[in-house]
């Protein structure tokens, strides 16, 4: 069964869902993230889904799943690219994505990956405790 | 109102839920519907189809253009011969959480009905008119 | 022998559901005999002379507009017309042109009102058309009953009662199909016309203006949102100063597309909200939960430009 390629892109890793998911490839998509990113220490998983027309319930859930499972791991999920179609579908479904953060493509979701991550590492207080 | 085409897709495997998202993609935009009415249309079939295969132990999906005075609709008819539903008002209140997806397909159809019988199978109609 | 003549005033007619009904059934003593076959006959025997006659009718009211229609166009309406009414009445002797026997003249009648409405004809050039039928068939039938006085008193009677409604439902298709139009054209005016501004680099604006209807809000603010990914604008301002009111659907869908964009990767800040509009959002209980809000177009403005971490200066 053909799964869905990862990449990594310095701390972070990159999926890029460019078919339709069958409920299957989605579970080996959440496994194959969650074991890469144990493997490769990553801060941040940013998941590209531009290409999707169709997000359902179980694609929704999907998403949620992987953004609490690499919490729980220590690292940030970023959902991108969005249709606006989709997004209008999932608020009519009542589906907000909890948890999850949003940003309008690829660049910007970095950004966002990288300000979290430079936020949980750099920051200190002037008297030299660490901000949490 | 009258009947003016429909075709019929077995539901045996997950694949085929992705084959159905395809196959009502085809009609919806067959009938015109604009892409977020197609986009609603087509995730209320993905989530029936999945409970078609997933809780209904397979069946198929009837799609049918409808033609009424003044406008044009289609319905999609999901039929299985599963277990049944028992209680339909529990399935579609709390589906969300469990994930069977009614309720969602009725909030994304203008009409929407289910008929379970236990033991017997289930079918459930949406249908989006256009226009 | 003297019978005693029940004379009814004209049945109230109603619309219901876009065909004509009586709502009082003529009683047959009013026929006495004298049957709408009668006309039937009449038109059997005299089609051709009713044809000529009536076309130079029409073509006399209508000498504006022999540019629009052409001649054999008109011809054939009228064909039409003579043999759906002759069909009509050889299968059904009542007056009431709602029955079923009159089902496929009334098709032949809408399809010639949405014609001529698409047309641009106004409403009476496209109910003279059976109108001005009245005036030939009339005077076929003083002609044939110029002896009859009481059957011809009958005749003129029925032949006006169905033709009246004929007539009325030319009408009444031909105000749909306008108003079909219309909204069409109103449709793509709204496409057109509901801009969306850059007003920085990633910060949208959209002003609405006038009365929000839900499709006309749809429409919009899917608008919005194709704009968001196609300047890539993480900031979108919706003001709505110049929308006198706002009920319960449009908060709904301005609540909706504020969820969408976020779950796109965009926030938007809502402007121009003014006092009534507050009130009547408080009233519909309608809730902005964490929406920002801000009373002008400026301050919301102000606010985007905060958030990109830019702010305006003057050059020295």
């Amino acid at each position: 069964m053909d799964r869905i390629p990862l990449l990594k892109i310095g701390d972070f890793l990159l999926v890029t869902v460019q078919v339709d998911m069958h409920d299957r490839l989605a579970v080996a998509l959440q496994d194959d993230l969650t074991e890469r990113i144990v493997a490769t220490r990553a801060r941040g998983v940013l998941i590209d889904i531009s290409a999707l027309d169709i997000v359902d319930s179980f694609i929704g859930r999907m998403l949620g799943n992987i953004a609490g499972m690499a919490r729980v791991l220590d690292a940030e999920t970023v959902v991108v690219g969005m249709q606006p179609s989709v997004a209008i579908t999932l608020v009519e479904l009542g589906l907000s994505l909890p948890g999850i953060r949003t940003a309008l493509n690829i660049d910007r979701g970095m950004d966002l990956l990288r300000a979290a991550a430079s936020e949980e590492t750099g920051e200190t207080s002037s008297d030299g405790r660490e901000a949490v | 109102m009258t009947v003016e085409k429909q075709s019929e897709l077995p539901l045996r495997a997950q694949e085929d839920v992705v084959s159905a998202r395809q196959f009502v993609r085809a009609w919806a935009v067959e009938l015109g519907l604009n892409l977020v009415d197609q986009t609603k249309i087509i995730t209320a079939a993905s989530e029936l189809a999945r409970n078609a295969v997933i809780y209904g132990g397979g069946g198929l999906v009837r799609v049918e253009i409808l033609v009424d005075p003044g406008k044009r609709g289609l319905r999609l008819t999901f039929e299985d011969r599963g277990p049944g539903i028992a209680d339909i008002e529990k399935a579609m209140s709390d589906g969300y959480t469990t994930g069977n997806g009614l309720g969602g397909a009725k909030r994304l159809s203008h009409e929407f009905s289910i008929e379970s019988t236990p033991g017997a199978g289930t079918r459930i109609s949406i249908t989006r008119w256009k226009g | 022998m003297v019978s005693l003549r029940f004379r009814e005033l004209s049945p109230r007619r109603h619309f219901v559901g876009g065909s004509l009904q009586l709502t009082d059934p003529i009683p047959r003593v009013i026929y006495r005999g004298v049957s709408t076959h009668r006309i039937f006959e009449i038109i059997q025997r005299h089609e051709n002379d009713l044809l000529a006659e009536w076309l130079r009718l029409q073509n006399q009211t209508l000498a504006s507009r022999r540019d629009r229609i052409p001649e054999s166009q008109l011809r054939a309406n009228s064909q039409d017309f003579i043999m759906g009414l002759r069909d009509a009445l050889s299968a059904s002797d009542s007056v009431d042109t709602g029955q079923p026997a009159w089902s496929r003249l009334r098709e032949i009648l809408a399809e010639f009102s949405k014609q001529r409405a698409a047309l641009g004809f106004t409403p009476s050039e496209t109910a003279i058309f059976v109108l001005s039928f009245k005036q030939a068939l009339f005077g076929r039938l003083r002609q044939e009953y110029a002896n009859d006085p009481h059957a011809f008193a009958e005749l003129t009677w029925q032949a006006t009662e169905i033709l009246d409604q004929l007539g009325l439902y030319t009408v009444e298709i031909y105000t749909k199909t306008r108003e079909s139009v219309i909204l069409r054209q109103q449709q793509e005016l709204l496409e057109l016309s509901t801009p969306v501004v850059e007003l920085w680099t990633g910060i949208l604006a959209l002003p609405l203006i006038g009365m929000l209807d839900s499709s006309r809000t749809q429409v919009v603010m899917q608008n919005l949102l194709e704009a968001i990914v196609a300047r890539e604008a993480d900031l979108a301002i919706i003001d709505i100063t110049g929308v006198p009111t706002v009920d319960t659907l449009v908060a709904q869908h301005l609540l909706k597309t504020v969820a969408a964009a976020r779950l796109m990767g965009a926030d938007c800040i809502i402007s121009g909200i003014r006092p009534q509009i507050a009130q009547t959002i408080i009233h519909l209980g309608v809730d902005l939960g964490a929406v920002i809000t801000k009373a002008t177009l400026a301050d919301a403005f102000r606010l985007a430009l905060k958030k990109k971490n830019l702010s305006i200066g003057s050059s020295r």
